[in-house]
């Protein structure tokens, strides 16, 4: 019996390191092609950006991406297994290795990149925080906020924001914490908080998804500077290189044309040498970075290109109503600037 | 017997570990003394490696730099550009708050419901019997949710007492008004206000409170000489002086002095923007946390009191009854006495269990140690392994102090063995 006791405990111990080794293995590509399933961190359930519909499938903006990066490393963008995050949890999961990447509405930050060790591997979404109030309130701008009872998310960026705002402004409010954006929405529909405030384009889609969202204003003032992007753990630089080539990708395709209705086409017949290359008809681009030539393609047939998968979930023709603004391409007075495919 | 051999003489051999009963035990504790140690280490070192493998370092530095967030209920001075580590405190005090109030009342409720229990009415007891099993077998995040969901959704908004119409009046002769973010009552506010003492640190205590704790703890001492003397008394002539006005007075007088001195008068709350300013508003986040910690742990308190005055045994009772003692006077003189040293050490028990099951608060956005501490500071700062090591100390010292305290009060009324 005593024997038993001691080899049990033998085995505990053997199962537990090899875990730990686990953690310890850098290369994550390997692990998702072992797996055959990529770990995406996504949020809990924000209409337009990461929610599963009615038949739990999920969709969202966020989600695309994950998928798009299925498909250019496993070559299905099915084979995405989401891991719903809170504000608190999300970095802990990446950086434990609990998600290979995670897209999740998280602002770039300094503290983020170094002192959590992140690699943030770009923009996809250039967002600012807002505030949204009841239209009977009667307010129209946030410095009219004094006094007010505001509901945040925790572990959040904004919630610092907000600190500085009020403090700039000489204002007072009084802080709801919440853990999550549908804790958030309940409270505020309930009035236990005059504004909520987060991401502007978080307030809109958590706009949209309320019954009469003509009673609701989002307030003009935008108090910082929110570039929301996919992360991966600091240390694998290949992986992030995935990461951050897919994401390229889709911004590029947009730029040239290619969509993912006239892909297959173009892979015949493009001339354009820029998007023989992104295409893998012409150099082998994929193999630099230990995958197929052919990677790209997929990525972009996934859900398409950048524009695409904008207008699919956030864009003017849905509920959400997002303008491009900031996120049009370079070309056209935005932000968005691929690096070259070369 | 004489041709045992002395075990002494035998010469050691290895395998007598194993099979000798002298050394057997030894053996095995020396195993588990290895192993134990030897997962210690595991586990020190694998943290050690992981950490350095992330490329992060142990180090309680965060503690000293600035917080940057803002908290609702702060019963310190505290700003967002404090530190971390007053973050913390102000964390601490409110779940000392919490679970101090919510200790309080589940004892009162408790023993109420308990003693209700065993009541002769078969309706009552059998209405408490309901009591105990609803609240006792459903966790308490749900009440917790519960409670609140009831505190937001039926209160009327702040803004409903706006207007010359308003939709929502305010209570106790315009004192306290509901609301569903907070109960707004009226603070005690003084015309002569004596200062502050200040402790360094920005703490600060206003003289008026300490000169009120003063002449309460004064009166106390003197009502408890007034009593002494009158038992003197009684035992040399016989005949108990009337001490009742004494102990009144010592009690009542200097308090009212003071009230007229400093001016002490309630401060009604009043509508002012999108908030009630000028009482406190006690947010619905603590009174949801702290009604439902009551009520759950009222509802194992209330066992625990059963069981220790069943613990009486019957002729306890029917001997008090037979002096002629009253059912009241019976249960405060003769059973509840002796059923204190049952009920004391599980009751410590639950004291321990509200205080750390109050870092359930975050559900509610209640900012307890767990929601600044083990919630933002961890986030913002990402010393995951700091800030869990520094929450799990502290609910650790807090237990052992509020386990201490108990024993002292348990060997106090436990039996006297002599």
């Amino acid at each position: 019996m005593k024997k038993s006791v001691f080899l049990g405990t033998v085995a505990a111990t053997t199962v537990l390191a090899s875990m730990a080794m686990a953690q310890e293995g850098g290369a994550t590509l390997a692990q998702v092609m072992e797996r055959d399933e990529l770990n995406c961190g996504v949020n809990t359930g924000l209409v337009g950006f990461a929610a599963p519909d009615a038949n739990g499938n999920w969709t969202g903006f966020d989600v695309a991406y994950c998928r798009a990066l299925a498909a250019a490393v496993l070559g299905d963008p099915d084979k995405v297994s989401f891991v719903p995050t809170t504000g608190q949890t999300r970095f802990t999961a990446l950086s434990s290795g609990e998600v290979d990447v995670l897209a999740r509405n998280s602002t770039w930050t300094y503290s983020r990149d170094t002192d959590l060790a992140l690699d943030f591997v770009g923009v996809n979404y250039y967002d600012g925080q807002g505030f949204m109030v009841s239209r009977e309130l009667g307010v129209t701008s946030a410095k009219e906020l004094d006094g007010a009872t505001i509901c945040i998310q925790t572990g959040t960026t904004t919630e610092l924001n907000l600190a500085d705002y009020f403090r700039a402004n000489q204002m007072d409010y009084t802080p709801v914490n919440i853990d999550s954006n549908a804790e958030g929405e309940q409270q505020y529909m309930a009035g236990a908080c005059d504004a909520y405030t987060t991401d502007a384009s978080g307030l809109a889609a958590t706009r949209a998804a309320f019954a009469d969202p003509e009673s609701h204003i989002i307030l003009p003032e935008i108090i910082s500077k929110e570039p929301l992007g996919p992360a991966v753990r600091h240390g694998d630089n290949n992986w992030g290189d995935i990461a951050r080539w897919t994401l390229n990708a889709l911004i590029a395709a947009e730029e040239y044309g290619v969509t993912s209705r006239n892909i297959e086409e173009l892979v015949r017949s493009s001339t354009n040498p820029e998007v023989q290359r992104l295409l893998g008809t012409t150099d082998e681009l994929g193999a630099m970075m230990g995958l197929d030539a052919e990677w790209a393609r997929r990525a972009i047939l996934a859900n398409g290109n950048y524009g695409e998968i904008f207008a699919a979930n956030i864009g003017e023709q849905t509920p959400i109503g997002l303008a491009r603004g900031l996120n049009a391409q370079w070309t056209q007075g935005g932000l968005l600037y691929a690096q070259p495919f070369r | 017997m004489t041709d045992v051999p002395a075990p002494a003489h035998a010469p050691f051999r290895l395998s007598m570990l194993v099979n000798d009963r002298r050394y057997r035990s030894l053996t095995f504790q020396v195993i588990v003394f290895i192993l134990v140690m030897a997962a210690g280490w595991w586990l020190i070192d694998n943290t050690i490696r992981n950490l350095a493998l992330m490329g992060k370092s142990f180090d309680f530095g965060f503690l000293w730099s600035r917080a940057g967030y803002d908290i609702s209920q702060t019963p310190i001075p505290y700003t967002a550009d404090d530190t971390h580590l007053r973050a913390s405190v102000v964390g601490l005090l409110n779940t000392l708050i919490v679970a101090v109030l919510g200790c309080i009342a589940a004892t009162v409720l408790g023993v109420i419901v308990g003693v209700s229990r065993l009541s002769k009415s078969w309706l009552f007891a059998r209405l408490m019997t309901v009591f105990v099993e609803i609240f006792r077998n459903m966790p308490l995040l749900l009440w917790i949710l519960i409670v609140y969901a009831i505190f937001t959704e039926i209160m009327p908004p702040p803004n409903a007492y706006r207007g010359d119409d308003p939709a929502a009046s305010m209570i106790f002769f315009d004192h306290v008004a509901l609301t569903n973010r907070y109960t707004s009552i009226p603070t005690l506010a003084m015309t002569n206000d004596p200062g502050s003492l200040d402790l360094g640190a920005r703490i600060t205590f206003n003289w008026a409170t300490i000169a009120f704790v003063v002449a309460l703890v004064g009166g106390w001492f003197i009502r408890r000489a007034i009593l002494s003397h009158a038992q003197t008394m009684q035992d040399r002539t016989g005949d108990r002086p009337v001490t009742w006005w004494k102990n009144l007075a010592v009690m009542t007088v200097p308090s009212l002095v003071l009230i007229w001195v400093f001016g002490l008068h309630f401060e009604a709350p009043s509508l002012q923007g999108f908030n009630f300013t000028g009482g406190l508003n006690v947010s619905n986040s603590l009174v949801a946390l702290w009604l439902a910690l009551t009520l759950y742990t009222a509802a194992f308190i209330a066992e625990i009191v059963r069981a220790g005055i069943l613990s009486v045994s019957r002729g306890q009772s029917e001997a008090a009854f037979a002096l002629g003692l009253r059912p009241n006077r019976t249960m405060n003189l003769v059973i509840l006495p002796q059923a204190l040293r049952v009920i004391i050490p599980p009751l410590i028990s639950q004291y321990l269990n509200l205080t750390k099951n109050s870092s359930l608060a975050i559900a509610v956005g209640y900012m307890d140690l767990r929601g600044t501490l083990g919630g933002t500071t961890l986030n913002q700062t990402g010393r995951e392994l700091e800030a869990i090591v520094l929450m799990m100390l502290t609910y650790l010292v807090l237990s052992l102090i509020i386990s201490s305290g108990m024993n002292v009060f348990n060997a106090r009324v436990k039996l006297k063995e002599r």
